[in-house]
């Protein structure tokens, strides 16, 4: 479904965010992306939709190579990739239904757009999906109105109205309440399920990636240090992902191969193993 | 400790003192100096209240006939603050946009955006409306020209700042679906500097009221013709007539302005 | 595209309003409508005549090429030196007398410093004196005291408490009471009251706010000549009516760069003074 190979990606001030990072979502599984602050996590979400251009490396999406993309074929393959934003991103001062309605402005002619001329079918479709989020009647409020839960519903339902290949979700609870987090998450990914489509998670709070997803990819430093299940991420694995960077430092190169050749053997091989299939 | 801190206190105060005495001292000096380099008779000085004062006797009471035959220009002033307002606005959106430091092309674009900016407004409404006078002739064309090019640099200026403190979360959104460049501008963008343009030209457009009494003592239309008229020939009655028209009218746009601000935000 | 199918799609309603703040869609155009027609009625009403946007681009074009290069002459330089002198002379006696002017007129707007009645009158006058753009008073002075430089002098020292008296009153209002409640404990009049509860808190703004005044008066001081006022706007109004466009250019430069330096030092006095 989507291969990410060798994804490199420096910033102009030299930081380098992302270091040769493989890895892979399939099928309609839900795959977290965990690591500590500045690891790179929100960089490699966005390198996928290329809202942040990588500086080399491939990204596959369904066949599709999305690094070489001109600017009018990734708009259009864009709309194949529903995103979720950590601070919501909606349209402020617009209401509730515009902005679930704004989930097809990529299928739509700009004068359509303008006049607010939306698809019989969409404006049905948005109604049906509000509903399931759990913000139904509040279409015609408007988005400054609503809490940060609410705000996070009304983000997941506009991108469902993609109806996209993928969900590209980053740090969906950082702004939230601890309760409201793990509603947020619940329903983000039932409603992944029931859409049957993949989703790409970059969370902070390791409880809610060990709860909610079926594969947890651990980043450090820009580089992929841990691929595996939920059940696999021992104390060690932990270690690994969240002190790797900070011992490297402190501690000097001792412990980086060691870190770097487990993390290989139970998560990287894992996802060779699987591109080889 | 504390005895210490008390002198290091008081001489600083000293110190602060004495530069405030100087302050002041210079600015009097200055003022006296003014004063000298106008030149102005001291006789002329004490008869001026009492110049004021007849004036104002003169023109008591008020020609209220004279009402009804300056609604037309007062329409006509009104007129040209809103056609000055809109053709300012269309003016200053692209103006505005390059003068934004978030959206300007490139470093070029945005140092000629702020130089429209800043030029444009160091000249005086009365300024542009000599030249367009000289252009177009007499009459509320030029006024309105000139009412426009008065107001790019207020308009694109706080534009500007509105696009300047734009969300880009919103644009990353609307990027992030697929939307066109088109679709970034008229959901991620204007949204947003919605409220800020609906006061810049609301605000603007009281402010253009007040200049577009004065634009026709050179010409260029409105009241301020009729006003330089009822001088010229000594109408007294009529001159106070105007001035509280005037000030009628600017009121009563002020109110209307402060409204409709209140009212889209 | 089956949308009109209401099994599949559960019931739900196919199309969507957005609520507008007027109380229904026809209002909404009605007032949009008329707006737009208002304007238009105002375009037509000043419409100008093809002939005269054509004589228009041909009298641009001669202006242009009068205007260019300015006339920077030593003659010319010492007539614009002359008039801009006069100019920020008549700004700084304006802003010293109009400040002195306004600072009652800011008392007697302040809400919490004096009686209800007082603080009308107090608005009255602020309100007036904001209304009555500097061209007006100055045309006005001009009729009652001749032309020249004192006419300049007195439309900005009654422009002046429009600005002044207003913020000067806003800043009052907001004073912190206790101070001026611990002057009155101890038995002060009104006016030590004012002295030593009030004008401590409120002076260095003050002195920030006389600079911005003075600031305006600049700009305003370098227009009033326009009508007779005094300053270099007579001479700009007489280098137009002797269509000596380059001569014009060369004030109109000379203002820009003395309005602009003004503004900077404004800018940088206010923020030593704050």
């Amino acid at each position: 479904m989507l291969t990410i190979t060798d994804l490199e990606k420096v910033y102009p001030t030299g930081d380098k965010a992302l270091q040769g990072v493989s890895m892979e979502v399939d099928g309609n599984e839900v795959v977290s992306i965990i690591g500590p602050s500045g690891a790179g996590k929100s960089t490699l979400i966005k390198c996928v939709n290329r809202l942040t251009e990588p500086t080399s490396g491939s990204i596959v999406l369904d066949g599709e190579e999305l690094t070489t993309l001109s600017k009018k074929e990734l708009r259009k393959t864009r709309r194949d990739m529903g995103m979720i934003f950590q601070e919501f991103n909606l349209i402020e001062r617009l209401t509730v239904m515009e902005n679930v309605l704004s989930g097809r402005l990529g299928y739509m002619g700009s004068w359509d757009a303008f006049r607010r001329n939306f698809d019989d079918e969409d404006v049905q479709n948005a109604y049906e999906i509000l509903d399931r989020v759990g913000v139904g009647g509040m279409e015609n409020k408007r988005v400054d109105e609503l809490s940060g839960g609410q705000r996070q519903r009304v983000g997941i339902a506009r991108a469902i109205l993609q109806r996209p290949k993928i969900l590209l979700v980053d740090e969906p609870t950082s702004a939230l309440d601890p309760e409201t987090s793990f509603e947020v998450m619940e329903m983000l990914t039932e409603i992944a399920r029931e859409e049957d489509i993949p989703v790409l998670i970059n969370i902070h709070e390791v409880e809610l990636a060990l709860d909610y997803t079926d594969r947890i990819v651990g980043l450090t430093d820009g580089e992929v240090v841990f691929n595996g299940t939920p059940a696999e991420l021992d104390e060690n694995a932990r270690d690994t992902i969240y002190r790797s960077g900070k011992s490297r430092e402190e501690t000097g190169t001792e412990s980086q191969p060691q870190s770097q050749n487990e993390s290989s053997s139970s998560g990287i091989s894992d996802a060779s193993k699987e591109k080889s299939f | 400790m504390s005895y210490e801190g008390s002198t290091t206190w008081r001489k600083h105060d000293g110190r602060a003192r004495a530069i405030r005495y100087a302050a002041i001292v210079v600015a009097i000096a200055i003022t006296a100096l003014s004063w000298r380099a106008l030149d102005i008779q001291y006789t002329f000085v004490v008869d001026a209240p009492r110049n004021l004062g007849d004036l104002l006797l003169r023109m008591y009471p008020p020609n209220l006939a004279y009402g009804a035959e300056i609604l037309p220009p007062l329409v006509e002033t009104i007129n040209i603050a809103i056609l000055g307002t809109g053709l300012a606005i269309l003016i200053s959106l692209p103006i505005a946009y390059i003068g934004a430091e978030n959206t300007t092309p490139n470093a070029v674009t945005y140092a000629l955006g702020k130089f429209l900016i800043v030029g444009t407004r160091s000249v005086n409404v009365i300024i542009w409306a000599l030249f367009f006078v000289v252009i177009f002739g007499t009459g509320a064309l030029s006024g309105v020209l000139a009412v426009a090019f008065r107001s790019i640099g207020f308009v694109s200026k706080l534009i500007a700042e509105g696009i300047e403190e734009i969300d880009a979360g919103q644009v990353e959104a609307i990027r992030a679906m697929g939307g066109s460049p088109l679709d970034v501008v008229v959901y991620g963008i204007v949204p947003q500097i919605k409220p800020a343009f609906v006061g810049v030209a609301t605000y603007r457009w009281d402010i253009n009221v007040r200049e577009a009494t004065v634009i026709g003592f050179v010409g260029a239309g409105g009241i301020g013709v009729y006003l330089d008229t009822a001088i010229n020939f000594f109408q007294w009655s009529n001159v106070l007539t105007i001035l509280i028209a005037i000030l009628g009218i600017v009121i009563v746009s002020e109110v209307l302005s402060a409204y409709l601000r209140k009212k889209v935000s | 595209m089956g949308s009109a199918d209401p099994e599949r799609t559960g019931g739900y309603p196919s199309s969507w309003e957005r609520p507008t703040v007027f109380y229904s869609k026809n209002v909404k155009y009605l007032v949009y409508g008329a707006i737009g027609l208002f304007v238009l009625w105002s375009a037509w009403e000043l419409r100008p005549s093809p002939a005269r946007l054509i004589g228009g681009a041909d009298a641009a074009t001669s202006l242009l090429a009068t205007m260019f290069p300015p006339d920077f002459t030593p003659e010319a330089r010492g007539r614009i030196w002359t008039g801009m002198v006069e100019s920020i002379a008549m700004s700084i006696v304006a802003t010293a007398i109009g400040v002195v002017i306004s600072i009652p007129i800011a008392v007697m707007a302040a809400e919490n410093l004096v009686p209800r009645p007082v603080y009308y009158v107090g608005r009255a006058l602020v309100s007036i004196s904001r209304s009555l753009h500097e061209l007006v008073l100055a045309i006005v002075a001009v009729v009652a005291v001749g032309l020249g430089p004192l006419a300049g002098v007195i439309a900005l020292v009654i422009a002046t408490p429009g600005f002044f008296a207003k913020l000067m009153a806003e800043e009052l209002e907001d004073i912190d009471e206790g101070q001026a409640d611990a002057i009155r404990a101890l038995g002060g009049s009104p006016v030590q009251v004012l002295l030593y509860g009030v004008a401590p808190q409120v002076i260095p703004r003050m002195i920030g706010l006389i600079i911005y005044r003075w600031d305006i008066n600049i700009r305003a001081s370098t227009i009033v000549g326009i009508v007779g006022a005094g300053g270099i706007g007579v001479t700009l109004l007489n280098s137009f009516d002797r269509y000596e466009y380059d001569f014009s250019l060369a004030i109109i430069l000379a203002i820009i760069a003395v309005v602009m330096f003004g503004e900077i030092l404004s800018a940088v006095a206010r923020r030593r003074v704050q």
